[in-house]
């Protein structure tokens, strides 16, 4: 059976369905209890599972992320939420130097499964330090696999998955997402991670989008259709592992690329794709530069047309895309 | 003439409470430590392995006193300087030996080396190259312990520098919220690689911080295995039954510098002269023979014992399997999820 | 705003213009009515003077590159201005760029470049010219600054079946004419299917180690399987028979199920390396005005006579239109060259690269053959086949014959 959800929902119904099937599995983060967390994720899962299972803990980003390190070391499934992606920054040694490396460096011989989720993204208001990307940061530590799920229905099997993966998984949440609503299966499905989806079948552009830019380039993609421009839209739904498979063929078909993406565009994940097409047998098949609309060289502002223009919006994507079809890139 | 099994009724609790057996067991170890990190040294030199490493030559008292009071299934997280907290929890040096070698036999498979070897299988979560890393592991363990409704601990080991870093405060914080069966062991050796605690604390001791987090805290003798050992097994107990954590310092020193690169420009040698003459290992040997727990045969044997040991183990590790470098990346991910 | 440069027309019939001189660089400052840039036209060379003043920038069309009269060639920006990453026209240009089609702007088309430069092109027009052995240096980009898209290597195709590299000519068309009488000849312009005849041909003969084997086949077996085959043709509603086999089908089913058998002989040489092909696809040649197209028919070994006798009328009458498609005439491991209808007995074929080997058929005689002592009467056929002797050697070829033969004196065994 399938019905409409939010994404917001979905989250919490993969939460509660792993918090059912496993006892391991407990939820840590700031105001997540009684408060249902700052986006309303958790909602009333403390009543359902008591305040051992959906822990509030005090603002100690670092200490609650080695808090998930050592508690899934000894046996347990950690899943934390940090109230905006951007505290992550707080909690960098633990995730990148402890989290990543502890399996490697012990030579394979203990498992860090824990979930770290992030609500992220800008188009809030909330300024400069609670509105970043910082996706394609954590994408670069190997160790750590690295989600965004755009709809309800991925996000829900992607986080199962994640929950069930014996590896750290970091879960990339555009905030702007969580409203959303979509078709979510009942039942606690997985949806793999490390495996792209073609969101849209076209033939003349091949865009890879990430999060909240895969429904911008959809959105995008209709309006162009009505020009004859026909755009493939991949969701790429895992920046590491990256299905660079899906993109290399996507590209053979069409010969033209353009990522889209709300990160800063300079080295981040358009920077990855960009680069492994190059070096792919896709790259005999480009018939135009690559193009990548990512975020801008800032911080993301206040001033709402400011935060508008701080990252790719639909007639932006519209226009570069119809650019690089028509040949004026 | 036969040793007794325990000491006399007027020797002090821990000669009473462990036997002979027990004892000469602790010296045993913390003659392999000194033996074993004297053979990295020499072995270092020697050109055999590269890196570099941290020795703790000096501080084996508080090593083998805090590990002496836990079993198996306690973990302990280790830190930079962690060769004794290792080998204290039971990993065997031979193998110890191989990680530094680099070679797949050692316990990381040669991809750790000295600043992560660790004995998974006897509760070690491992050791950290991060000041204060291990300190929020250790309370995520101890957390698992109360989820899973274990009567373990999760022992922490830190240094003096570490209790300025961040995580030293948010570890202590959450410990003591929670209640959580942590025993946190502060081994002071005074320096944070050359800064002074002087310089560096805003306190006199490390234990002067627990409050604030309304954690009960205790200074100990770090060179005085007895001292060490009769405050952790008291922090321990009180974990096992719930009554949340402790903060036990050891007061101690490294004789050796920070790590091979150090040139000990920031003290002086009488003040390393004046630490050597403390030296935990003969203040225990005279201990345990003064209480009739072991002769100087016995203890001399023990010590020979020790040193074939770690002669045997760096001549494993130097035989070993170098792992294959088409294999860089094995282990990064579980196979069954890459 | 930026204001746009444009290439002007300065001459009558001027199309595009030549940029021989830039007064500017990029980034610096012009002013309005100093000279920014020279045009080179037959005649002059004309200085355009900038149309504002400011900063210089995005120059898209560089020293000794040519682009359409009107088209822009740089933009001019005030001071301070911020600089668009491509041309700012289509971000300036008002809903008119949305509305109207997108290929309505008219791209800028650089006419070929000069011999020796390196012509900008995309990965995937680089790699269309590869496959279809085409010169790039031939070929108009109308991409942003001359660049060379796959499209434009498409209609450069399409409009040149398989142009190849010019043959290098041995003495100049001048020095050839004053060897005959003036007026005693008319000059015709090369077109493209002869340069390629010429350069392949001329390629093959100087660089592939051509030798040749005959044989000689009775076709009176395969003469009487053709009639009754034919005979036996369903027929459509107009009464129509649904095929009617030619020897030309029965012998390019024979060559390729020859191929089939052995296997040695279907092969390509490439350079480094010798593929050998699983499949057996063989050229035909086809005579059209002006010169001859070789279409290959395809995985012959798993085709009937009928369906291959369909394929290669339908591809003959396109090469006569001249509407081959690289797809349709590029690949196979060998060819046939018949010349039977013109009462050649025996000739022999030059090999069309990168092909191992050519048969050439010749015409189908009546000869008395001794039979058991005694004379008698048979169709016969010369067939010679040209080898590539760095792929095939003389066993491996006699083989193929031999094979060959068996297939068309004993027809029943391709129906097999």
């Amino acid at each position: 059976m399938s019905r409409e959800l939010t994404y917001a929902q979905a989250i919490q119904e993969a939460l509660a369905q792993a918090m059912e099937a496993d006892p391991n599995v407990f939820l840590m983060g700031e105001d997540i209890g009684v408060y249902g967390g700052a986006f309303q994720v958790t909602g009333d899962l403390v009543h359902r599972f008591g305040e051992d299972r959906v822990m509030d803990a005090p603002i100690s980003e670092l200490g609650q992320a080695g808090v998930a390190v050592g508690a899934a070391l000894a046996g347990c499934k950690p899943v934390l939420e940090f109230q905006f992606s951007d505290f992550a920054t707080l909690a960098m040694e633990q995730i990148v130097n402890q989290a990543a490396k502890l399996r490697f460096m012990l030579g394979g011989k203990v498992n860090v499964p824990l979930v770290m989720r992030f609500p992220a993204g800008s188009g809030t208001g909330a300024a400069a330090q609670h509105s970043q990307s910082i996706d394609a940061w954590l994408a670069h530590v190997p160790g750590l696999k690295v989600i965004q799920p755009s709809t309800p229905h991925d996000m829900k099997g992607m986080l199962l998955a994640a929950i069930d993966d014996p590896d750290p998984v970091m879960v990339f949440e555009h905030k702007l997402l969580y409203k959303t609503k979509g078709e979510v299966p009942e039942e606690a499905y997985r949806v793999p991670i490390g495996k792209a989806h073609v969101a849209r079948n076209g033939k003349h552009v091949t865009v890879v989008a990430t999060s909240i830019m895969v429904h911008k380039s959809l959105e995008a993609a209709e309006t162009l259709a009505a020009e004859g421009i026909d755009v493939e839209v991949i969701d790429l739904r895992t920046l590491r592992p990256m299905d660079t498979a899906t993109i290399i063929e996507s590209v053979k078909k069409t010969s033209r690329l353009a990522c889209v993406y709300e990160g800063v565009k300079t080295l981040g994940i358009g920077a990855e794709i960009s680069a492994r097409i190059a070096e792919s047998e896709a790259f005999d098949y480009l018939d135009a530069p690559i193009l990548r609309l990512g975020g801008a060289e800032s911080p993301i502002p206040y001033n709402p047309q400011l935060e508008k223009a701080a990252v790719p919006q639909v007639p932006g994507i519209i226009e570069g895309l119809r650019n690089l079809v028509t040949g004026r890139t | 003439m036969k040793t007794p099994k325990t000491a006399k009724a007027n020797a002090r609790p821990f000669y009473q409470k462990h036997s002979a057996a027990e004892l000469k067991e602790a010296l045993r170890k913390m003659y392999l430590i000194r033996r074993f990190e004297e053979g990295a040294e020499e072995a270092y030199m020697r050109g055999l392995i590269h890196g570099t490493m941290h020795l703790s030559i000096g501080q084996e008292a508080s090593a083998v006193g805090s590990t002496m009071a836990l079993r198996n299934t306690d973990y302990i997280t280790s830190t930079h300087r962690g060769h004794g907290h290792c080998i204290g929890k039971g990993a065997d040096p031979k193998l110890m030996f191989a990680e530094f070698f680099g070679k797949e036999e050692g316990y990381c498979r040669g991809r750790g080396g000295s600043m992560h070897i660790a004995d998974v299988a006897t509760g070690n979560l491992g050791a950290n190259g991060i000041v204060g890393g291990g300190l929020p592991i250790a309370v995520g363990a101890a957390l698992a312990i109360k989820k899973q409704k274990r009567d373990d601990v999760a022992m922490c080991f830190f240094g003096d520098g570490a209790s300025n870093e961040g995580a030293f405060h948010e570890a202590l914080n959450m410990a003591s919220v929670w209640k959580l069966p942590v025993v946190f062991v502060c081994e002071n050796n005074k320096y944070g690689m050359s800064v002074s605690t002087e310089r560096s604390m805003s306190v006199k001791n490390v234990a002067d911080r627990a409050p604030a987090y309304g954690m009960p805290a205790v200074i100990v003798d770090g060179n005085s295995i007895a001292d060490v050992a009769e405050a952790i097994e008291a922090a321990t107990e009180h974990a096992r039954k719930g009554g949340g954590p402790t903060l036990v310092e050891c007061k101690t020193y490294r004789t050796r510098g920070h790590s091979r690169s150090d040139r000990n420009r920031y003290r002086t040698k009488e003040e390393i002269e004046d630490w050597k003459a403390r030296d935990p290992i003969p203040h225990f040997e005279a201990e345990l023979i003064a209480h009739g727990l072991a002769s100087a045969d016995e203890v001399t044997a023990i010590r020979v014992a020790a040193e074939a040991e770690i002669a045997a183990g760096i001549e494993f590790a130097r035989l070993g399997t170098d792992p294959d470098p088409t294999e860089v990346t094995r282990d990064v991910y579980s196979p069954e999820a890459a | 705003m930026a204001v746009e440069v444009i290439l002007p027309r300065v001459d009558m019939d001027m199309a595009t213009g030549k940029i021989s001189k830039w007064h500017a660089k990029d980034g610096e400052k012009v002013t309005k009515g100093a000279a920014l840039f020279e045009i080179e036209t037959d005649k002059a060379a004309m200085e355009i003077d900038a149309p504002s003043d400011g900063i210089l920038r995005n120059i898209l069309v560089g020293e000794g590159e040519t682009a359409a009269v009107g088209s822009a060639v740089a933009f001019i920006y005030a001071e301070g201005e911020a600089v668009q990453s491509a041309s700012p026209a289509a971000a300036q240009a008002p809903a008119s760029a949305t509305a109207a089609a997108p290929v309505s702007s008219v791209p800028t088309v650089t006419p070929p470049v000069a011999s020796g430069e390196t012509p900008r092109a995309t990965p995937l027009a680089r790699r269309l010219a590869k496959q279809a052995a085409l010169a790039l240096g031939g070929v108009s980009g109308s991409g942003p600054r001359g660049r060379i898209l796959a499209d434009d290597v498409r209609k450069a195709l399409d409009s040149k079946p398989s142009v190849a590299a010019a043959a290098p000519a041995t003495l100049s068309d001048d020095s050839i004419q004053k060897l005959y009488q003036p007026g005693s000849f008319a000059v015709q312009p090369m077109d493209g299917m002869r340069r390629t005849i010429a350069a392949r041909l001329t390629q093959s003969k100087q660089t592939v180690p051509h030798f040749y084997l005959s044989v000689t086949a009775t076709l009176d077996a395969l003469m009487a399987a053709r009639e009754s085959l034919n005979a036996a043709a369903p027929r459509d509603a107009s009464k129509a028979p649904l095929w009617r086999l030619s020897i030309n089908d029965f012998i390019i089913k024979a060559l390729g199920l020859a191929l089939q058998k052995v296997p040695a002989a279907n092969v390509t040489w490439a350079g480094d390396s010798i593929l050998q092909h699983r499949v057996s696809d063989v050229g035909v040649a086809v005579a059209v005005e002006g010169g001859l197209f070789t279409p290959v028919v395809r995985n012959i070994e798993a085709k009937t006579l009928s369906a291959i006798s369909l394929e290669m009328k339908q591809l003959a009458a396109k090469a006569r239109a001249r509407k081959l498609v690289p797809s349709e005439y590029q690949g196979g491991t060998s060819a046939i060259s018949n010349l039977g209808m013109f009462g050649i007995e025996e000739f022999t074929a030059i090999i069309n690269p990168p092909h191992a080997s050519i048969l050439a058929v010749g015409a189908g005689v009546q000869r008395f053959v001794p039979v058991n002592g005694q004379p008698s009467l048979a169709t016969q056929m010369t067939c010679t086949l040209s080898c590539d002797h760095r792929a095939v050697d003389g066993a491996v070829g006699a083989e193929l014959l031999q094979a060959f033969r068996s297939y068309i004196e004993n027809p029943m065994l391709m129906l097999a």
